[in-house]
């Protein structure tokens, strides 16, 4: 199996850690230092396992099994506490393992699938989970009672043992795993009082973090079965292009190098190490048949949006009647956002095994399940014949929900002997990534006084979901497109929301970070903000006067207002801005303070930013969320976009494709509000919240509105108009 | 045949002169802890000392080591500089994904070492090299402050 992290090493103090030794573990070598040794993914195989998530052995260590795939967001550890919580165990004792590829035992059950994604791990799995944790805590009651011939009522439980106070004894967990296999555990067992939580509700520090900071954690990057060759590779640059020919002979002459594999869509060259292959494949000489996209432009894509917005939309809300509403003076605004690549820190990358009988592949995916059908599906393997070794992902961000890097590493280890390590250039991880969609959006509204009582908002763009979950697609109705736009906050009275599905010629489009909010929110909030200045009113009073059916979002917008100090004077060329969004299912209100030289360069200043996200089962990750998306957020903002021209895209690597850096990041307060109501997700929760909040302060500070993504500096230097 | 000098050991490795010592770590000698992010000394990720002072492996040719000592993530703990720099990542949970840490973490080490008291800006041009797309710089910048402040 997979990544798994060992109870043991978490306490030890990184100067003891020794030089990492690849492990030969059952299922390859990578359990290394102080993460466990891989073992069979059938439950029970070791230990009591009552359910999918829980195995407990004889020494009383118990193991978890964890259905989400960590990329940062800390779900290793948040998950682990809601297990360990109802089951009482200690959690000294926790040790981490990854699920197996499982579509029917591990799927999300938001998502219907074996996936990680949509700010949902703690959602989904809360009430499943505290089940599993709670049925297993009242097998082992049962089995200490019967034991003991008490009364199970009359027994507790804490840090893994079963306590008689009464009887003044008590019993670890592991010495009562034989009884309890024995047991049925009940389908409703009662659930804890969340206010007699001990771990749930504190920052407990993370299970993965300590091997992060010594060079011993395993990315699929790292993985490095006996044997192994290295192989990198490139596709045609043109969007659906083809290899027409290949001229190696070069390549063939270089140190190391060992072979090149040519598919009738990339070529790759396996050498003995990356740099053998970086080399070989500079020295290819490939002519390339570029085929129907090598017209393709972002120009060209913008100009099908717009016409396409101007159709008739599939209508995801309608309220009262929006249309009559607009008919007389309606203010009409159109936004546009661009494409965008997601650039995890670690590169696309998949080491592939390919025998007549087997197939084994090393990886970090967000879709196990997907990723060992698709391996099954090339090879023509029954899946129990495909192994996928998961590992730690180096950022997720929704790239990862694709599994393109092992459809191409599985079929390129097709033509090698032995296993092959493909790690794509950084290059290619940004020319051949599936793009968060450009967007077009028409909306218009309505004042009445300090009211909006018409509002009418057209989204126009590629549907992910349509390929990604079509199941979820039905009747031309993409939720995530219209995620917290048909579900917008603000009480108005004549109310529509439309979505024009336009696909762009060629390019790929798929989920990132933040989906559909990310983009609903910075164009609807904008367009609040405009409406805002337009009515004289305040930013957060505005707001505040339309959020009456939302008590717990106004709250946040008080909370957020009172600690950015909002209303406070500010130097001349400063502003404030605020943005509010319901999204996945937490309310967030945020204030950016950001400050514009004449040249129009951005200085971010300070953000502050509140959330009301129901029970909080670990304070600090999502502190940590919220920062982190919030980074992530602005540096979509501040430097975002990803052109084409002929056929290809403009950006190639870091110097390019500019990412926020440390010294251009501001302080950042994130406040919790506390609740009692069930968790919300928070993972892409900060990158909604940036780009509208920053749009409103440049706004507040030079008075330029700016209905585009990134940030035109010529326009806020007034060198072009809006 | 070169012979390098890879946290106090020495690793005899018949690999071209040209080769980034970021692949002969990796690839060759199985340290995976220096990662790689983009091959241009853009992100520093791949990070090392050598001699102390914090470099980019992606494009440091091998050829021109000679028997200089390179530190790795894997024994910078074993420096005081390190060990405290790590401790304050540990204890403000600085990590997300961690793929960049280890970068991090090395730049973070050459200048607590070279600067034991940074100021805001020392530590911007000491670490704007090294990106985070997790987005913990608020976090790391509070930890090399803890990390200064620890004896």
């Amino acid at each position: 199996m997979a990544v798994s992290i060992d109870p043991k090493a978490r306490n030890l103090a990184p100067s003891r850690r020794a030089l990492l030794q690849v492990g030969a573990a059952v299922g390859g070598g990578l359990m290394v230092g102080f993460l466990a040794p891989a073992r069979a993914a059938a439950p029970g195989g070791s230990g009591f396992a009552p359910n999918a998530f829980i195995r407990i052995d004889r020494a009383g260590k118990v193991t978890l099994i964890m259905p989400q795939v960590e990329m940062g967001q800390g779900v290793y550890t948040s998950i682990s506490m809601i297990l360990a919580e109802e089951l009482d165990a200690d959690w000294a004792m926790v040790a981490v393992e990854h699920a197996p590829p499982d579509e029917k035992t591990y799927a999300n059950p938001m998502l219907g699938v074996q996936a990680t994604g949509n700010s949902n791990s703690i959602r989904a799995f809360w009430t499943p989970l505290r089940k599993a944790g709670a049925a297993t805590r009242a097998v082992l009651v049962q089995a200490a009672a019967s034991g003991w011939g008490a009364d199970p009522a009359s027994l507790r439980t804490e840090a893994s043992q079963v306590i008689d106070d009464a009887g003044g004894r008590r019993i670890a967990y592991g010495e009562l795993t034989g009884r309890a296999a024995g047991l049925t555990p009940p389908a409703d067992p009662p659930l804890k009082d969340p206010k007699a939580f001990r771990l749930i509700g504190k920052p407990l520090k993370r299970l993965d973090t300590p091997e992060k900071v010594n060079g011993q954690a395993k990315y699929g990057i790292d993985a490095l079965p006996p044997g192994c060759k290295f192989a990198t590779f490139a596709h045609c640059p043109v969007f659906g292009g083809k290899v027409a020919r290949v001229d190696d002979s070069q390549a063939r002459l270089l140190p190391g190098v060992r072979q090149v594999v040519v598919l009738d869509d990339l070529v790759a060259v396996v050498g003995d190490h990356m740099w053998a292959a970086l080399q070989g494949l500079k020295a290819l000489n490939i002519t390339w048949d570029e085929g129907p996209n090598a017209g393709v432009s972002t120009a060209q894509v913008r100009e099908r949006l717009v016409a396409a917005s101007a159709r008739k939309g599939v209508v995801a809300k309608s309220v009262g009647d929006a249309a009559k509403s607009l008919s007389r003076d309606a203010v009409e605004v159109t936004y546009d956002v661009p494409f965008l690549a997601h650039t995890t820190m670690e590169p696309m990358n998949c080491t592939a095994h390919v025998t007549p009988t087997s197939c084994e592949v090393w990886t970090g995916t967000q879709v196990m399940g997907r990723a060992q059908a698709d391996a099954a599906r090339i090879t023509g393997l029954p899946l129990d014949k495909v192994i996928v070794h998961q590992h730690l992902l180096g950022g997720g961000f929704g790239r990862r929900l694709e599994f393109d890097p092992v459809t191409k590493a599985v079929r390129i280890a097709q033509h090698v002997d032995g296993p092959v390590k493909v790690v794509w250039t950084r290059e290619e991880d940004i020319q051949h990534d599936l793009y968060r969609p450009a967007w077009h959006d028409r909306l218009s509204a309505r004042l009445d006084g300090d009211k909006i009582v018409g509002w009418k908002h057209v989204i126009t763009g590629s549907s992910v979901l349509a390929r990604w979950l079509p199941p979820a697609f039905v009747d031309g109705k993409d939720f995530d497109a219209y995620d917290s736009a048909a579900d917008m906050p603000y009480d108005i009275a004549n109310f529509q929301v439309e979505f024009v599905r336009e696909e762009p010629p060629g390019v790929p489009t798929g989920f990132w970070r933040g989906v559909g909010p990310a983009h609903n929110v910075f164009v609807i909030e904008s367009f609040i903000d405009e409406l805002a200045h337009k009515a004289g009113k305040d930013p957060v009073e505005f707001r505040l006067g339309m959020l009456g059916k939302q008590p717990r979002l106004a709250a946040a917008l008080k909370l957020a207002a009172e600690k950015s100090g909002w209303g406070g004077p500010l130097p001349k060329g400063v502003g404030r801005g605020v943005a509010v969004q319901p999204s996945f299912a937490s309310w967030i209100a945020t204030v950016a303070e950001a400050g514009v030289d004449p040249n129009g360069e951005v200085k971010l200043r300070r953000l502050v930013c509140v959330v009301d996200t129901g029970i909080a089962v670990n304070p600090d990750t999502i502190k940590a969320q919220l920062q982190g998306g919030l980074v992530f957020g602005l540096t979509a903002a501040m430097f975002g976009e990803i052109t084409v021209e002929n056929g290809r895209v403009q950006q190639s690597n870091f110097h390019d494709y500019r990412m926020l850096r440390i010294n251009e990041t501001p302080p950042i307060e994130v406040h919790i509000i506390p609740s009692g109501e069930a968790p919300g997700g928070i993972g892409e929760a900060g990158v909604v919240a940036a780009m509208p909040a920053l749009a409103n302060a440049i706004f507040a500070a030079t008075g330029k509105r700016l209905r585009k993504l990134p940030i035109d500096r010529d326009v806020l230097a007034g060198r072009t108009s809006t | 045949m070169l012979t390098l000098t890879i946290n106090g050991q020495a690793h005899d490795v018949d690999v071209p002169p040209d080769m980034p010592l970021l692949w002969v770590l990796r690839d060759v000698l199985g340290l995976t802890g220096s990662k790689f992010g983009c091959g241009i000394a853009q992100c520093g990720a791949c990070t090392v000392h050598v001699d102390g002072a914090a470099l980019r492996s992606c494009m440091l040719a091998v050829g021109s080591l000679g028997g200089r000592a390179v530190t790795t993530i894997e024994a910078i703990g074993a420096t005081p500089a390190g060990a405290r720099v790590q401790k304050a990542w540990l204890d403000l949970e600085v990590v997300q994904c961690g793929y960049c840490q280890s970068g991090q973490i090395m730049s973070a080490a050459a200048l607590l070492a070279a600067t034991p008291s940074p100021s805001d800006s020392d530590i911007n041009a000491a670490m704007a090299g090294n990106i985070c797309r997790c987005g913990t710089y608020p976090r790391i910048r509070d930890a090399i402050k803890q990390a200064a402040k620890a004896t």
